[in-house]
């Protein structure tokens, strides 16, 4: 069992994580204090064009290394240490962000580094593979995941939340039970632009991960739930699925459903999605929430196992999995709705407001 | 080649033991056995069976048949003293060999003592965080589609050229004349009726079995037997034959005593004649070869699907990304406990790899080279049950063949003379005479519930780990653990150890 909270501004309004703190201790009873974590969206305006890399490091050493590693793939703009108040949590590791760009020009990059999202995506999982003892948090464009062992308020104060304006937030609440509580397992998991909190169990974990390892993603954090990051980055950004047609790769209808179908290209489309990518598939319990540069989409397993729920407002949609973590965020919502099982729920950013939101930061 | 059959030496391993105080004299056992065990002769005031002592072998025949329940085959209380090294089977084998000169044929699996990994892999389950599914009230799916795919979306599924199967099981390859024609019929009925395949062996394909074309796959082997433009245009798939488990790298042999008139039409060869098959296919002795063979009968078939069948061999993850590559669109692993109607003992029983090893290697290999998706993997090679079934699932098969299992269903007793032609349960033999003693529509009736229960146990084993759909059990090495194996087999098998 975890706890889910999400919101996410169409209009790109910033704000700090006072209310998503507040969607996801309601939530305490969701976790057990061994993991918790947020991601938020437009924090780096500065740096919005450079790659952001949350890194944490268990030892000064592994902190030098991976700084020796990322100097030397990418071309360095800005490194500092990441602000934190550890009065209450003593034991924790190093974390370091450094605004990078690739350091390679795409001419010179191996065959399946020519983007430089899968040049940033090969050269974190070297780091996670390579460099004992650091991990990368997140490695996103003007955003970033804070994460790490204790309750919800323990990170969120840990991380000095508060002096942060992004205008997407993620919240997780962690229970672990099938792995351990560690700070790299905790969520959100992320890989470049994709952000992945997740209540549940993977049961397909095990192919998931072999598929994946056939496309150079390489599993690290001895979390199932690492699995949803890749593949949603695998299908959207490699293989150029809609949002959409990805979630029925995840949470696919069953044969019985697609059978029943009139004999239509929509049905061969969906026989094709279940055929090609039958290891992609998730099963298991899951409700999963999924930030990006374009927004937000929520995803449940087709069955329904773990709870989602939807509220609108005020140019905002907000995410969690009790429907009292919206009125935390939201005390009149225009609407609350549960999605049914399956069904994923896509929040984008309106058209047109990126430029209005994008000169804004100019002036900050 | 000469073959010794049953030639005298040891005495049997087994004998019918009568009771007499049952038997009313009827005869009735001593008809039903074919190997001439059994015989009536008078005593006193009526006539009895009596074991000669030479022949049993323990198919069970006669018990099965005695409408007064007199009798029952045992074991011989001391067949040959104890000895560490030379054990019954194999002085046995010295004195028949002695007598007559020729290698010793078998039938049916290897019998031999190498492990069976299937009995030393466990399944996980689902325990309070995951949740479990009752297959009895949630669905369950365990469609499965065979063939080359892409590995992202194209225009079209080419959905001709995949096979759609309604779970991962097919019938392993049988041919007319080394099985009964009513047992392939019976066998092509079923795979019709549940949405399975049924594999031809290389006899040909009887014109009976034309309407169950479009779940068979044909034959292409070293032979060419039966293989006409009408045979190249009828079936669903195609597969070529390069080996078979219980006797990798040696051809075949249908002795011309059994090339009966429906065999000698079906195959295409003279009535009488001795059909045989070579070792290698005479226009393969390279992968080019193979690749030539492959287009040649795509082309001929309208780009059917091509299967390529291999015995399980010591590199054979490299021989089946060979055959990927070469353009085939399954690979066919027979292992080394595959079943066959007539092997040399030496062959069956000292040459191959298991199954599981085969299966696991050749998984991991194509998809270390990027080219799992172009093919799928078919296993064969003694799968006994539904857990041996889902095991292969879970170590990477794309569905299993089953051979033996389907004579076992039909009444086989596993005693290993299928080579004989003398099946006395009418499975292995086209004898006009013994092959009357299987009913076809009782043999689709045992088939058909052992798909069923088998469908019903692997549903289970997926609802017990909390999977709907096979496509997330296939390939998935987490679900197993080992027991008892070394390091180097769990790495082989891509499989933790229990307890890990």
């Amino acid at each position: 069992m975890c706890g889910i909270a999400g919101l996410i501004s169409h209009r790109y309004r910033k704000e700090d994580g006072r209310r998503i703190k507040k969607a996801i201790v309601l939530q305490n009873d969701r976790g057990n204090g061994l993991g918790a974590g947020y991601a938020a969206y437009g924090i780096y305006p500065a740096h919005e064009e450079l790659y952001a890399l949350h890194i944490m490091a268990a030892t000064d050493t592994a902190l030098e290394q991976a700084s020796s590693f990322i100097r030397h793939w990418f071309r360095l703009h800005h490194q500092e240490a990441i602000p934190v108040w550890n009065r209450r949590i003593g034991d924790h590791p190093y974390f370091q962000r450094f605004f990078v760009e690739p350091g390679i020009s795409p001419a010179h990059r191996s065959a399946g580094e020519k983007s430089d999202d899968d040049y940033v995506v090969a050269k974190m999982m070297l780091l996670n593979k390579q460099v004992k003892g650091a991990y990368a948090a997140s490695c996103g464009k003007n955003m970033g995941v804070f994460k790490g062992v204790g309750t919800p308020m323990d990170i969120y104060d840990f991380f000095l939340l508060d002096n942060y304006q992004g205008y997407c937030w993620l919240a997780h609440n962690r229970f672990p039970t099938n792995t351990p509580g560690w700070w790299g397992g905790a969520h959100p998991f992320n890989i470049v632009e994709w952000s992945v909190v997740h209540n549940g169990e993977i049961s397909s974990y095990g192919i998931n991960r072999r598929y994946l390892e056939s496309y150079g993603y390489h599993c690290h954090l001895q979390t199932d739930s690492e699995v949803i990051a890749y593949l949603i980055d695998h299908l959207i950004r490699r293989h150029g699925l809609s949002i959409a047609e990805a979630a029925t790769v995840l949470a696919p209808p069953y044969w019985a459903t697609v059978e029943r179908m009139a004999d239509t290209a929509e049905k061969e489309r969906l026989t094709m999605l279940k055929v090609i990518y039958e290891q992609a598939m998730l099963n298991g319990p899951f409700a999963v929430l999924i930030a990006h540069q374009g927004g937000m989409f929520s995803l449940t397993d087709n069955t329904k196992l773990r709870p989602m729920t939807i509220a609108t407002g005020g140019g905002y949609t907000y995410f969690a999995s009790e429907i009292s973590a919206l009125y935390e965020m939201e005390e009149n919502p225009e609407t609350v709705t549960t999605p049914r099982a399956g069904e994923p729920v896509i929040a984008l950013y309106d058209q047109g407001a990126a430029a209005t939101a994008k000169s804004a930061d100019h002036r900050r | 080649m000469q073959t010794a059959v049953s030639q005298p030496g040891l005495r049997s391993l087994f004998r019918p033991v009568f009771d007499l105080s049952l038997c009313d004299g009827c005869g009735q056992c001593a008809r039903e056995c074919t190997f001439s065990e059994i015989r009536m002769e008078p005593r006193r005031d009526k006539t009895v069976p009596a074991a000669s002592g030479r022949a049993c072998g323990a198919c069970h025949r006669c018990e099965a048949t005695c409408p007064r329940g007199a009798i029952y085959v045992a074991e011989r209380p001391l067949s040959l003293r104890s000895h560490g090294v030379w054990k019954q089977p194999d002085i046995a084998r010295v004195h028949l060999q002695s007598a007559s000169g020729a290698v010793a044929l078998t039938g049916f699996g290897a019998d031999t003592a190498i492990p069976v990994y299937w009995d030393r892999l466990l399944f996980n389950a689902c325990q309070v965080t995951n949740p479990s599914i009752d297959p009895q009230r949630e669905p369950m799916e365990t469609i499965t589609h065979l063939g080359r795919k892409t590995d992202r979306p194209a225009k079209t599924l080419a959905q001709n050229s995949l096979l759609r199967l309604s779970l991962p099981l097919v019938f392993a390859p049988m041919s007319y004349g080394s099985i009964n024609l009513r047992l392939q019929k019976a066998v092509a009925r079923v795979a019709k009726a549940k949405g399975m395949l049924w594999y031809s062996g290389e006899g040909g394909l009887h014109e009976d079995l034309y309407p169950y074309a479009d779940w068979a796959v044909l034959q292409v082997a070293s032979g060419r037997f039966g293989v006409n433009p009408s045979y190249l245009s009828r079936a669903r798939a195609y597969q070529i034959k390069i080996g078979q488990g219980a006797k990798p790298g040696i051809g075949g042999h249908l002795p011309g005593e059994k090339v009966l008139p429906g065999i000698s039409k079906t195959r295409m060869i003279p009535e009488g004649s001795d059909a045989i098959s070579p070792a290698p296919q005479h226009d393969i002795y390279s992968i080019e070869d193979l690749r030539l063979l492959i287009y040649a009968i795509k082309e001929a078939s309208h780009y059917r699907p091509v299967c390529v069948k291999i015995a399980a061999v010591h590199n054979v993850a490299a021989i089946a990304t060979g055959i990927v590559r070469a353009g085939a669109d399954m690979v066919y692993l027979d292992g080394y406990r595959g079943g066959s109607g007539a092997t040399p003992s030496v062959v069956r029983d000292n040459v191959g790899l298991p199954a599981e090893l085969a299966l696991a290697a050749v998984d991991q290999r194509l998809r270390e080279e990027g080219i799992r998706h172009l093919a799928s993997i078919v296993i064969a090679g003694g799968f006994r049950n539904s857990a041996d079934i889902m095991k292969a699932i879970a170590l990477g098969a794309d569905a299993v063949a089953i051979g033996s299992a389907v004579l076992v269903s039909c009444g086989c007793h596993g005693c290993q003379r299928c080579h004989s032609g003398k099946c006395p349960w009418g499975l292995t033999t086209n004898d006009p005479v013994i092959g009357e003693r299987l009913d076809e529509d009782w043999a689709v009736e045992r088939l058909s519930n052992l798909v069923d229960g088998w469908h019903h146990e692997m549903k289970e084993i997926m609802g017990l780990n909390g999977i709907y759909d096979i496509g997330s059990f296939r390939g998935n090495r987490l679900i197993l653990r080992g027991v008892g194996l070394s390091e180097k087999e769990l790495e082989i098998l891509g499989v933790r150890h229990a307890g890990e």
